[in-house]
């Protein structure tokens, strides 16, 4: 890898750009998506920008679990995105359509349609869990750029960054403080 | 010579997908055509399939900002069936956590509105704002948005210590009075993009009848918690913020208030909270034949659940719910009207609409 490809993956995992698409989601993954980009939590501070257009956009979060009336602006709004891209599918939802299992009119879940990268499992999952999520689609985003083959797609944890569940919470659910999701992108 | 302009489905100024075409002559809108329905999971149908258990865990899931409040009507519809009555613990509980969600929503709604004007300070101001009342729901219930809170006949979780929350409400009450109020409402930037702007008059407000703050603010003074208390609400001592301008400003000043009012609820409700039990009827209650109906106030207005149900079945015959930015979606076509088109966002924001509880 020569000089000029290894400055292009360090930039692409230093500032990854997100494009959020809403999959007749309930709101609760938007939200939680949102209040990571909020102080409290401040995905910023890792170079994340929530972008208005999937053009300039580096990884796309899908949340909800993928109505049929959303199928097709899903799919165009994958292929707009430029390569190397990512996929983060935030919530239960797009992983396995949830509680909304056996509705009529959902097209879910979400790997029917498109490749996806990461899962980050909850109902909904933690602004931590969402940074680690994207953290993690940041390293593959740059593995991907250097060595252009598939990768196969992570499943997190169910426990939050810095919880073990030695706690008892059962994961996700702690308020034990976490470790910084920064650490993830600084290695 | 007029044109149309699209906006979304999957806009950057808008939060949920929907469609929005506004009718334009110059930089002025002169119709605008709403369509919805990208988020239809077909909940109402799915409800039918589960039983009284999963029915709940179902409606929690309607909407992620108001999940609360969806249990709790359908809570109460379904109590309605059974005939159980929920101990005042319980009453005093759901008050807490009814309140604990308008609390999170109107200062979500107002950090939203604060971004569509351009002023991402105060979105970010709001957003922490926000994490102060998340930390007491997450301490409550484990989680930041399902709170699983409601079950047929009380509440599933106790407040163990309510005393220990009030230091919150202290904190949240100062830094609205000292930050986000006087900033919505002195500075001229905020002013100048709120003021006489998506004017919605009494008049309108009837006729399209509207619900909650929207029609607050257009001196509709109509509340479900004080038009028919449900839970402990009619022992609570509060005032129904009204504001007869009917502009952006004064929505945002009827949720403001309502945010003061909230304080003051919850501080009542956790001082006098009760001993007693969380839940009446244990496992054993049968449902009655017929249909149950509940209203609640909800952060955007008035919900109702009308819920069906045949003696000996495990499942619901038919839950029918409306939701409150199902009535107030009128409204928009008659404030954008007239207005500038860059306004638009911020007049469509304005009656807080929740588009996933609408298309359900």
């Amino acid at each position: 890898m020569n000089l000029w490809n290894k400055l292009m993956c360090y930039s692409r995992r230093r500032s990854p750009w997100l494009f959020h698409m809403n999959g007749g989601s309930c709101n609760g993954c938007d939200i939680e998506l949102v209040a990571s980009l909020s102080p409290r939590y401040d995905a910023e501070q890792l170079g994340v920008r929530l972008e208005g257009s999937p053009r300039h956009a580096d990884i796309l979060c899908i949340t909800g679990p993928i109505t049929h009336n959303a199928v097709n602006a899903i799919k165009t709004v994958y292929d707009q995105v430029l390569g190397p891209k990512a996929v983060v599918a935030i919530g239960s939802c797009p992983a396995t359509t949830n509680v909304f299992i056996d509705s009529r009119t959902l097209a879910g879940p979400l790997t029917k349609h498109i490749p996806v990268d990461v899962f980050v499992p909850g109902c909904p999952p933690r602004p931590d869990a969402i940074i680690q999520g994207v953290a993690m689609a940041a390293g593959i985003l740059a593995e991907r750029a250097a060595k252009k083959q598939p990768i196969a797609p992570v499943v997190m944890p169910l426990v939050g960054p810095g919880c073990s569940g030695a706690c008892g919470c059962g994961g996700g659910t702690c308020s034990t403080p976490s470790s910084d999701a920064a650490s993830e992108v600084q290695q | 010579m007029s044109y149309k302009i699209p906006m979304g489905p999957y806009h950057p100024a808008l939060e949920e997908p929907y469609k929005l075409d506004l009718i334009c002559t110059g930089e002025t809108v002169t119709d605008a055509k709403l369509h919805i329905g990208f988020n239809f999971r077909g909940i109402e149908h799915l409800a039918e399939t589960r039983n009284y258990i999963q029915v709940i865990a179902l409606m929690e899931r309607v909407c992620g900002i108001c999940s609360n409040i969806h249990t709790l009507t359908l809570c109460q519809a379904m109590e309605g069936l059974t005939g159980l009555t929920p101990p005042p613990r319980a009453q005093y509980i759901r008050v807490v956590m009814a309140e604990l969600e308008r609390l999170h929503s109107h200062v979500l709604w107002a950090g939203i509105a604060a971004k569509l004007m351009g002023f991402k300070t105060m979105f970010m101001t709001c957003f922490e704002l926000r994490e102060k009342v998340m930390d007491v729901l997450q301490a409550i219930s484990g989680n930041r948005v399902n709170y699983s809170m409601n079950r047929i006949g009380g509440v599933n979780r106790d407040i163990e210590d309510p005393i220990a929350l009030l230091g919150m409400i202290d904190v949240l009450e100062r830094e609205m009075v000292k930050k986000v109020i006087p900033i919505f409402t002195t500075s001229s930037t905020a002013r100048s993009r709120c003021a006489g702007i998506g004017v919605l008059t009494h008049e309108k407000a009837i006729s399209c009848g509207t619900v909650g703050p929207v029609a607050r603010a257009s001196g509709v003074g109509q509340d479900i918690r004080k038009a028919a208390p449900y839970a402990a609400y009619a022992e609570m001592d509060f005032e129904v913020p009204v504001q007869p301008d009917g502009d952006v400003k004064a929505r945002l000043l009827v949720r403001a208030l309502e945010i003061m009012e909230s304080c003051k609820i919850l501080r009542q409700a956790l001082t006098k909270m009760p001993p007693g039990e969380l839940a009446s009827g244990g496992d054993k209650f049968t449902f009655v034949t017929g249909t149950a109906t509940s209203r609640v106030e909800a952060p955007r207005g008035e919900v109702m659940y009308s819920v069906s149900w045949k003696e000996g079945a495990r499942n619901p015959a038919r839950v029918h719910v409306r939701t409150p930015t199902f009535a107030t979606m009128p409204a928009i076509r008659w404030m954008v009207l007239g207005a500038r088109l860059a306004d638009t966002p911020l007049i469509q924001a304005s009656i807080d609409p929740c588009y996933s509880c609408t298309d359900r």
